[in-house]
């Protein structure tokens, strides 16, 4: 049974159980974010403290490297850009206000 | 077709939990509803049972213990009583939001300010709202019944939540009483097996309980909640006609004595209906038109029935076990006075506050409501809606 936001009450799964492994994957925590970590690919050395550091897996890497930050899930915390070491910097934490993409779909 | 033995009730509890050997029992004791959980270790250390028993530091752990073993998918029983009730209070409600279908022992005992160990319901009726269906019981038997009715009612798979059954504390808990049982086997065919529905054992299918629930979606959870319960209410009256085919004892919602054409009613719960009834007896060998509605389960509540099986009496008194404070009148009373707002005649509706902390009700205490009820309708004066019975003034 699939679970939409617009499922009524009738069609939910009896006692509030989900029935369907990774949903959370679907809830975009994205936007409780008031900052925005944003990151400097040219100040980044990939030491990737920032990924596992990261409580919702947004820091995106492929083969080593990081390709982005998940702004669907990031909830704008702040751990990333705080365990970034002090003499690189690469992550600063905006306000979403100031944030050149900070409206519209993520 | 049974056999009749004379038990007490919790004994009868226990003998119950025993034919009906669940897969876990996690409970913690309290008076008095100790000896159900005594006797029950007896059986486990006895090998009589196959139970997994957890011997927890606490109800509240008692009853969170019994959500994991049922969202995995067993069949689970536990008992306790009072401030026992009180400690589980949070995971009551969550066992009925997950919908897992545990049957509870619940001995009633008064839930103090100042100590005090016996009977009234003020344990059950705290827990009218948690989701929880509760049966009353008048005597030992009707304890032994309603345990075995109560794990069918609870698993049915148009229902599927718990379930408490009520009973007096000390009153019935530990007075000998002589009642029927059924064998073993006989209650074992009539439970039959537990089919579980999202079991966490399951491996090939993941599922996740008590998830967050926030104002997206919980809303919708409460209101499927909602629908179940006049579901149960049909599946309680199937079962009870059910086990009375088996064992010659019938069951409803609610019982009647002598109330087809009765003026003055009395509706009661639990033990009190037993001295109700002698009360009734003794009356109408005087020929006042008495009758007494005795109700077997509280949760549901059984409105739309109640509104039409008390349309005809011309007075009648609701006996409480216990108060609302600061609410009007006895949680009895005002359910049944709301069930009855939607009927066209309009009877004097009283409540008598009774037996608070164990203090006794006897057959002359429940004929003087009776007599009462006869004055409010010769004079159609009622003096006062909320009274009180066996009180020192």
């Amino acid at each position: 049974m699939k679970v939409k936001p617009d499922t009524g009450w009738r069609d939910l799964p009896c006692g509030g159980v989900i029935v369907e492994p990774g949903s959370a994957a679907e809830y975009p925590t994205g936007d409780w974010r008031t900052y925005r970590p944003t990151r400097d690919e040219n100040k980044c050395t990939n030491c990737l403290l920032c990924w596992i550091c990261c409580p919702d897996s947004s820091i995106m890497v492929e083969d080593g490297r990081i390709i982005g930050i998940d702004y669907k899930h990031c909830k704008g915390c702040g751990i990333c850009a705080q365990v970034c070491p002090p003499k690189i910097k690469a992550i600063m934490m905006v306000e979403e206000e100031r944030s050149s993409s900070s409206k519209g779909p993520m | 077709m049974g056999k009749v033995v004379a038990l007490e009730g919790n004994q009868a509890a226990a003998l119950a939990m025993r034919q009906i050997n669940p897969d876990v029992v996690a409970a913690y004791p309290i008076t008095p509803q100790t000896e159900v959980v005594q006797e029950f270790s007896q059986f486990v250390a006895d090998g009589l049972v196959d139970t997994e028993l957890i011997a927890v530091e606490s109800e509240h752990s008692a009853m969170s213990a019994c959500i994991g073993a049922s969202a995995s998918g067993a069949r689970v029983m536990t008992a306790t009583s009072a401030n026992g009730m009180a400690l589980m209070w949070e995971v009551l409600y969550i066992a009925a939001s997950a919908r897992l279908p545990i049957v509870m022992a619940l001995v009633n005992r008064a839930l103090p300010g100042n100590i005090n160990i016996h009977c009234d319901h003020s344990d059950s009726m705290g827990a009218r709202d948690s989701g929880w269906l509760q049966l009353f019981s008048e005597n030992s038997q009707e304890v032994y019944d309603n345990l075995i009715q109560a794990v069918r009612i609870a698993e049915h798979l148009d229902v599927r939540l718990p379930v408490m059954v009520c009973y007096d504390g000390f009153i019935i808990s530990h007075a000998v009483e002589c009642l029927e049982v059924l064998e073993d086997d006989i209650v074992r065919n009539f439970i039959g097996e537990l089919e579980p529905v999202n079991p966490l054992l399951d491996t090939d299918r993941f599922i996740t309980y008590g998830p967050l629930d926030l104002y997206d979606f919980y809303f919708e959870h409460k209101r499927q909640q909602m629908e179940v319960y006049p579901t149960a209410k049909q599946v309680i009256v199937g079962i009870g006609k059910e086990f009375g085919s088996l064992a010659g004892r019938e069951y409803g919602l609610y019982e009647g004595y002598l109330l087809d054409d009765a003026e003055l009613a009395i509706v009661t719960l639990g033990s009190s209906a037993g001295t109700a009834k002698e009360a009734v007896d003794h009356l109408r060998s005087d020929g006042l038109p008495v009758g007494m509605l005795k109700l077997r389960c509280f949760r549901p509540f059984p409105n739309t029935e109640i509104a039409q099986v008390l349309s005809r009496p011309k007075a009648i008194a609701v006996l409480d076990r216990s108060v609302s404070f600061g609410g009007f009148g006895g949680p009895l009373f005002t359910e049944i006075r709301s069930a009855m707002f939607e009927n066209e005649t309009s009877p004097h509706l009283l409540n008598y506050i009774y037996g608070l902390g164990g203090r006794d009700i006897d057959v002359e205490d429940i004929e003087g409501v009776y007599k009462d009820l006869q004055r409010v309708v010769d004079t159609g004066n009622v003096e006062r809606i909320i009274n009180y019975v066996g009180l020192r003034g």
